[in-house]
């Protein structure tokens, strides 16, 4: 177990990061620190490389340069399988574009997989734990249904309990509501708003502007592998100081 | 000419006798054979898509190698050519499990790859964000729902390895083929003996792939 964050200490440091895609150059001297609590959303055009820095918080995607030091941990380029990832993984939740449902598994056992195996609960506080996680996220009697007996909306969510099961001090979300029907992006939201006012450490890459007006802390607008600007939703949106911000925003928000 | 009158459908009956006792040699070499390739197929499927290149290309060795000649030639081979170097004769029996064994092994460690692979890149990115390890993402997450793809090529293979047993009838084996020959040797009555080998043939894949739509059916194949 790791020793807790200080107040005060960024849980999530990004220096100098770095990231090849053999000659594409994806992330560009990333800088950048989430402190405890803090909910800061990432927006930026497609292939802008948004994505990809929250990957490499979790050693999905790994980088060639810099350093990334999660909670205590720190990630080193080229970095594989080490001990600090391991360790990063089991504190950090994500929630992915696509769901990412286990779909051979119902839905109690999406969710209590990971604390069965990794944290080694037993299977009775396990399944205590799915239970109170999904009445969060309001869908409690769905727990013996398999993932593909629920609408996309339901799916997130039990997406979103199963990272919640393993206690997590940080979020990642991946286009959470970019795979939903219009009518569900809603439900997602809700419960994200849920868990940002609880306190939860988030960051969040989605092109749902009105929600990161309204949740984040910090916005970070990122183009071509560089953060361009970043600062309070209300100073980004409503006055943004570079030409790149200006023009997207212009973009994103005129519909 | 009447055809029917020609097909004696008494002598046709009366080879069953003869015939059954090869059934189980049949279905020995076949399953025998099978169970031993599903464990090379596993083996060497999980060792074609390492990403090690020296645990890697062993894999592509074998099963280019296995897949690429003939099971007749790979049977003379070891019933035939391996007592040269092994200084003393191999049972027909085990020859011929041997011969299934490497050679479905070959097969099914395409199946064992292409299953694998076929699994969405996102369900073993959802597994280790969760903090799982790669054994355990494979375990549990990986290898259950490839499995379940893997079903129906798998009965595929089977079929294909059951009727391959046929060719064994080349070393002695007394399976159905050979129990066959045996009996025209005296009977000369091929067109009738031949016909209700087949149908033997039949009966036993058909078992096979009732019980395998069976498993379709109840959703434990695919997703």
């Amino acid at each position: 177990m790791t020793t807790q964050t200080p107040a005060d200490q960024p849980i999530v440091h990004m220096q100098q990061v770095n990231k090849h895609f053999g000659s594409l150059h994806v992330l560009k001297d990333i800088e950048l620190s989430v402190a405890p609590g803090e909910v800061v959303v990432i927006i930026g055009a497609s292939g802008s490389g948004k994505s990809t820095l929250i990957r490499c918080i979790n050693g999905l995607e790994e980088f060639q340069a810099g350093h990334i030091e999660v909670d205590g941990n720190a990630l080193t380029p080229h970095g594989k399988s080490s001990k600090a990832l391991q360790t990063i993984r089991t504190e950090v939740g994500m929630v992915f574009q696509q769901f990412n449902l286990f779909p051979h598994l119902s839905v109690r056992d999406n969710i209590t997989l990971a604390p069965l195996k990794v944290r080694g609960v037993s299977r009775q506080q396990a399944a205590s734990t799915a239970e109170r996680l999904l009445e969060r996220v309001g869908i409690s009697d769905q727990a013996d249904k398999y993932p593909s007996q629920l609408s996309g909306g339901q799916q997130q969510r039990v997406a979103l309990a199963r990272a919640l099961a393993m206690e997590p001090r940080l979020m990642l979300f991946d286009e959470p509501t970019s795979a939903l029907d219009p009518e569900m992006i809603g439900e997602v939201l809700d419960a994200m708003r849920e868990l940002a006012r609880e306190g939860m450490t988030m960051m969040i890459v989605t092109h749902e502007m009105g929600f990161a007006r309204e949740v984040a802390d910090r916005v970070v607008y990122i183009h071509g592998g560089e953060i361009v600007e970043q600062g309070p939703p209300a100073t980004l949106f409503d006055s943004p100081q570079h030409d790149r911000t200006q023009s997207f925003l212009a973009r994103v928000l005129k519909h | 000419m009447d055809l029917t009158f020609q097909f004696n459908w008494s002598a046709a009956f009366a080879s069953i006798p003869y015939l059954l006792p090869g059934i189980p040699y049949t279905l020995l070499i076949s399953f025998g054979g099978l169970a031993i390739g599903f464990f090379i197929g596993i083996f060497f499927g999980l060792l074609r898509i390492s990403p090690l290149r020296w645990l890697r290309w062993p894999a592509i060795f074998y099963i280019e190698v296995f897949r690429g000649t003939p099971i007749l030639v790979q049977v003379l081979f070891i019933f035939y050519g391996l007592p040269q170097l092994l200084g003393g004769p191999i049972n027909a029996l085990v020859a011929g499990i041997a011969a299934i064994a490497i050679n479905s092994g070959a097969y099914i460690s395409e199946i064992v790859r292409g299953g694998v692979q076929s699994i969405e890149r996102g369900q073993r990115e959802a597994s280790l964000s969760l903090g799982l390890s790669r054994t355990q993402s494979f375990r549990y997450i990986i290898w259950p729902q490839a499995f379940r793809r893997m079903i129906p090529p798998l009965g595929n293979q089977g079929i294909i390895s059951i009727k391959d047993t046929s060719l064994f009838s080349v070393i002695g084996v007394g399976e159905l083929v050979r129990q066959g020959q045996i009996y025209i040797a005296t009977t000369f009555t091929a067109l009738e003996v031949y016909f209700m080998v087949a149908l033997m043939y039949l009966a036993i894949t058909w078992t096979l792939s009732l019980i395998l739509r069976q498993l379709e059916r109840r959703g434990l194949v695919g997703q």
